[in-house]
């Protein structure tokens, strides 16, 4: 895997992100945690605009983002890694039931929270950052995954 | 009309920060996790720009009497440290470490069309839902 220090793009991508749920919050005062507003999709007694609940309005900007991007910057929705199924699988189970669990993932606990000087937030950020470098290391070190 | 539009914009602003940042490559978050590899710092770089704006804008709005479209605000309140707290962060960075996807980036880069994200994605709504219905606290 090539990999390029992009201090100033990342720091740029950073601060739109931090645009982003700020309009959220001033708007509609709710936090940008993205793993609690796909949960919020399926939530019967989710808070709706109309037919739907105010999540499906969030989900469908970002997939239409994703779709821009797809048309403007086509290298960052491509990928070098390749993965195969059950190694994806597995993976996308483990963060959907830790995500819920935890309350949170890296937008509502990592951006959102640290900002707000949650300690629950730290709390999470330090435990999901260890057991994420923890498990690049070992996948490394075994040489199986995206570094086999 | 407007608050669907201002909840959707943020949405879309939010994926485009995701593509700019590159947290929608999932080779950049993987070079970022391995300090001890060929470490990559740049994901740092994200969430500094994305906590330093938010931690300026978080106490002006959150102190106003509410916000522009809805009644009022919707913010945590608590404050306790318990073991689903931990142990969910830690299932959750497992996942992240394994395949180089969190939850944003992995939405924005399917509906990009990536066939990874398009696989990670259906199997970690699966993972919410199960999450939701079965282990979620008794209390809730």
């Amino acid at each position: 895997m090539v990999v390029e220090f992009t201090p100033i793009s990342a720091a740029l991508g950073g601060i739109i992100i931090g645009l982003a749920a700020t309009l959220l919050l001033a708007t509609e005062g709710r936090i940008a945690g993205i793993s609690g507003i796909l949960a919020g999709l399926f939530k019967g007694g989710s808070d709706k605009l109309g037919a739907l609940p105010w999540q499906a309005f969030f989900v469908a900007g970002m997939v239409g983002g994703g779709i821009l991007l797809r048309f403007l910057a086509p290298e960052l929705v491509a990928t070098d890694v390749q993965l195969s199924a059950a190694w994806l699988i597995p993976a996308g189970l483990i963060v959907g039931v830790g995500t819920r669990v935890g309350n949170g993932c890296t937008s509502g606990h990592g951006v959102c929270g640290l900002s707000r000087f949650s300690a629950r937030s730290l709390v999470a950020t330090l435990s999901f950052m260890a057991a994420a470098m923890i498990t690049v290391f070992i996948t490394r070190t075994l040489a199986v995954g995206a570094f086999g | 009309m407007i608050r669907h539009i201002a909840i959707a914009l943020s949405g879309l602003i939010f994926a485009i920060g995701l593509g700019v940042s590159q947290m929608t490559r999932p080779e950049k978050v993987l070079g970022f996790l391995d300090i001890f590899g060929n470490w990559d710092p740049s994901l740092a770089f994200v969430m500094g720009g994305a906590v330093l704006v938010y931690t300026i804008s978080y106490p002006l709005i959150s102190k106003r009497h509410r916000p522009l479209f809805a009644p009022r605000f919707y913010l945590p309140t608590r404050k306790d440290i318990d073991k689903r707290l931990v142990i969910g962060g830690a299932l959750f960075g497992i996942g992240w470490g394994l395949a180089g996807f969190c939850p944003g980036p992995a939405l924005t880069t399917a509906s990009g069309g990536l066939t990874s994200a398009l696989i990670f994605v259906p199997a970690m709504l699966v993972g919410i839902l199960v999450a939701d219905r079965f282990f979620a606290p008794k209390t809730a």
